[in-house]
């Protein structure tokens, strides 16, 4: 097979591989399955996110309100759980927060797809309005006694084991609910018309429009698709972390449309994959978690995902720049 | 701007500072309906002028990118960044006991190093943008980080302390009774709109906004354009960083964090087209004074903190709302045009 080495996918991927090289030299516990699970649990919220982005930036948008969708929908589905059905078991407490996100999602898909508004406009707007409406008038404090069903997932584990220096490792079941979004997301853009439909608004709305495409419906639906999946990571979120903190994920939003862009998605829309997202994810929190590892203290964190975003976008804007000039 | 208006009154609404201006009168009047004693007072006047300069500032920065059809996420990570140098060196060399012609020495060299590293910050943007062709948003984001990186590593994440008690007079001094970051607002405002309006640099940064390609095929030289823009608005930041070291009395690098989106916030809400293009410093100001008016008031009112951000969001849904109602007319009476 012939490696692509224009492809953010490749670039990525080596950079990882190399990544995880030198960690592996200068530190061999690094290759234990304590580190694995640890980057799998990592990227389980993370990776939620980033297919929703991905799936915004495809449709030719972008949506920085899906962190506070996600805070919302968790907070406001444990607040609620506690007072009115706190023994109901974990399916229902997923179900809630998810129509809860399904109706944020709505209303940034009527006021995108509907009035026509710039979709980074109206998702800073709502941002404000999703996290200010929660803090004021549902509440500010953390829920540390989590609805029994969203205590019951938080315990449920698909791997556990000890390694041979007697740590524990472990992997949530919630990786799962990633895997699953992965791949209903990847049969909804590859084998549905509404996928390739998402595809060709990206690529062009007006011609999108003209060839028959219903595009106020195709966005109005990514943006509630949006809103589900977020408020599953919110759930999934406070579940594992055995606390419902309201002041949680908002913060993350950049740094997960920085990964999806890392990944090869083109914030002009029409192109990207799940893939070289996921790839971006890995990277993200591969930084996040082992910087250290290859000897960078962790106070250059910050720094290092900087640095990657540049040379992420910066390699293929460069290419892409170069082949411009050549082609004239 | 289209020239349809058929009366008086809806004339007056046409433009969209013309709203704000409206919209922020609205606001001023309804505050001072509601607590008349305590919002009119000249202590909230005078509290309300030492607060919105430094996010206006970092506004300003972002209503110039934003005209170029780019944007500047890094601003608040560069004015931390020269805050952080500028407090370091005036801890290191002048201390807080420094007083007299040395203190105001350092503090001039304080500021021109400020200076200097919002110059670097921008430079490094502009040549991301520029030369690179990196998108805009992405360039940004990634230096912010790395300007906030590189500030939590300087500082270990902890603030700097210990200025000179002269530090305080740019963030809280009076010159004739008027606040000096007031004042320092007022001259980047009124010298940014004449940039704009009457120089041949502010028509091409415009022209640029307006289209790119067609900037390019009149023989503009784009590169040194974008860097120009950059960097003026990395030396925007970088006094902004400079206003909220004087105010807090120190420098660290997660401080007004909140002032990115919020930057952007008001830059929209002051009839900045964000593709670029449009965009005039009155109406950036006018977003600003409601934004204050609305959050002073709001205070007063004993309304949350957290309440105010959701008035902010929906005062910008609204006002975008009411911006684009004429596009939405005209989609209506196109449909059934279309469809006979």
């Amino acid at each position: 097979m012939k490696i692509d080495f224009t492809r953010n996918e490749t670039l990525v991927a080596l950079i990882i591989l190399g990544f995880c090289v030198i960690a592996a030299v200068s530190d061999p516990r690094f290759l234990s399955m304590a580190t694995l699970t640890d980057l799998l649990r990592g990227g389980i919220v993370m990776g939620i996110f980033a297919v929703a982005a991905l799936l915004v930036l495809l449709s030719g948008g972008i949506d920085v309100s899906f962190t506070a969708v996600a805070a919302f929908a968790m907070y406001t589905t444990a607040m609620l759980l506690n007072t009115l059905a706190p023994g109901v078991p974990w399916p229902v407490a997923f179900a809630l927060a998810m129509s809860i996100g399904a109706a944020l999602g709505a209303i940034n898909g009527i006021l995108i797809a509907g009035f026509g508004l710039p979709t980074l406009i109206v998702t800073l707007g709502t941002l404000s309005v999703f996290r200010g409406f929660m803090l004021a008038f549902i509440g500010s404090k953390q829920i540390t006694t989590l609805p029994e069903g969203m205590r019951e997932f938080g315990r449920m584990m698909m791997i556990r084991g000890t390694n041979a220096d007697g740590s524990f490792y472990s992997l949530h079941w919630a990786f799962a609910a990633t895997v699953l979004v992965v791949v209903v997301t990847w049969f909804l853009l590859h084998r549905t018309l509404l996928g390739r439909q998402i595809f060709a608004i990206g690529g062009s709305e007006e011609s999108a429009r003209r060839i028959g495409i219903n595009v106020q419906a195709v966005q109005f639906f990514v943006y509630v698709y949006v809103g589900v999946l977020a408020g599953l990571a919110g759930v999934i979120h406070a579940s594992m972390a055995r606390v419902a903190n309201p002041f949680d994920l908002v913060g993350l939003e950049l740094s997960v449309i920085a990964a999806v862009v890392l990944g090869g998605a083109r914030l002009a829309g029409g192109y990207g994959t799940l893939t070289g997202t996921l790839l971006g994810v890995a990277l993200i929190v591969l930084v996040r978690n082992s910087l250290i590892v290859i000897g960078i203290p962790n106070t250059w964190q910050s720094i290092a995902v900087g640095v990657l975003i540049l040379i992420g976008t910066g390699v293929p804007a460069w290419q892409a720049k170069r082949a411009a000039a050549r082609a004239s | 701007m289209t020239i349809q208006a058929p009366s008086r009154l809806t004339g007056l609404f046409a433009s969209t500072e013309a709203r704000l201006a409206v919209i922020a009168l609205v606001v001023f009047v309804a505050m001072s309906l509601l607590s008349p004693d305590r919002f009119l007072s000249a202590q909230n006047m005078t509290s309300m002028a030492f607060q919105f300069p430094e996010f206006a500032i970092l506004a300003l920065a972002m209503t110039l990118t934003m005209l170029t059809g780019g944007i500047d996420l890094s601003v608040v990570g560069a004015a931390n960044l020269s805050a952080i140098v500028a407090a370091t060196i005036l801890t290191q060399f002048a201390g807080p006991e420094a007083t007299g012609a040395a203190a105001l020495v350092w503090l001039g060299l304080s500021m021109a190093a400020a200076v200097a590293v919002g110059l670097a910050a921008g430079l490094f943007n502009g040549i991301a943008i520029a030369i690179f062709g990196l998108p805009p948003i992405l360039a940004t984001l990634g230096s912010g980080l790395i300007f906030t990186g590189i500030a939590v590593a300087l500082t270990g994440g902890s603030a700097v302390m210990g200025l000179p008690a002269s530090a305080a007079w740019l963030g809280n001094g009076l010159v004739l009774g008027i606040p000096v970051p007031l004042i320092l607002f007022a001259v980047l405002a009124a010298g940014l709109s004449f940039i704009l309006t009457r120089t041949g640099f502010g028509l091409k940064v415009q022209m640029f906004g307006a289209n790119p390609l067609a900037a390019r095929f009149a023989a503009m030289n784009v590169t040194s354009l974008l860097i120009r823009v950059y960097l003026m608005s990395g030396v925007f930041a970088a006094i902004a960083g400079m206003v909220v070291m004087s105010r807090a009395n120190s420098a660290k690098a997660d401080y007004g964090s909140s002032y990115l989106l919020l930057a952007v916030l008001i830059a929209v809400l002051g009839g900045v087209n964000p593709y670029g293009g449009y965009g005039r410093v009155i109406g950036v100001v006018l977003a600003v004074l409601s934004m204050q008016f609305l959050s002073s008031g709001l205070n007063m009112l004993q309304v949350s903190n957290f309440a105010r951000e959701l008035i902010w969001g929906t005062l910008l849904i609204f006002v975008m709302l009411v911006n684009t109602r004429p596009v939405l007319r005209l989609r209506r009476t196109a449909k059934p045009a279309s469809n006979p």
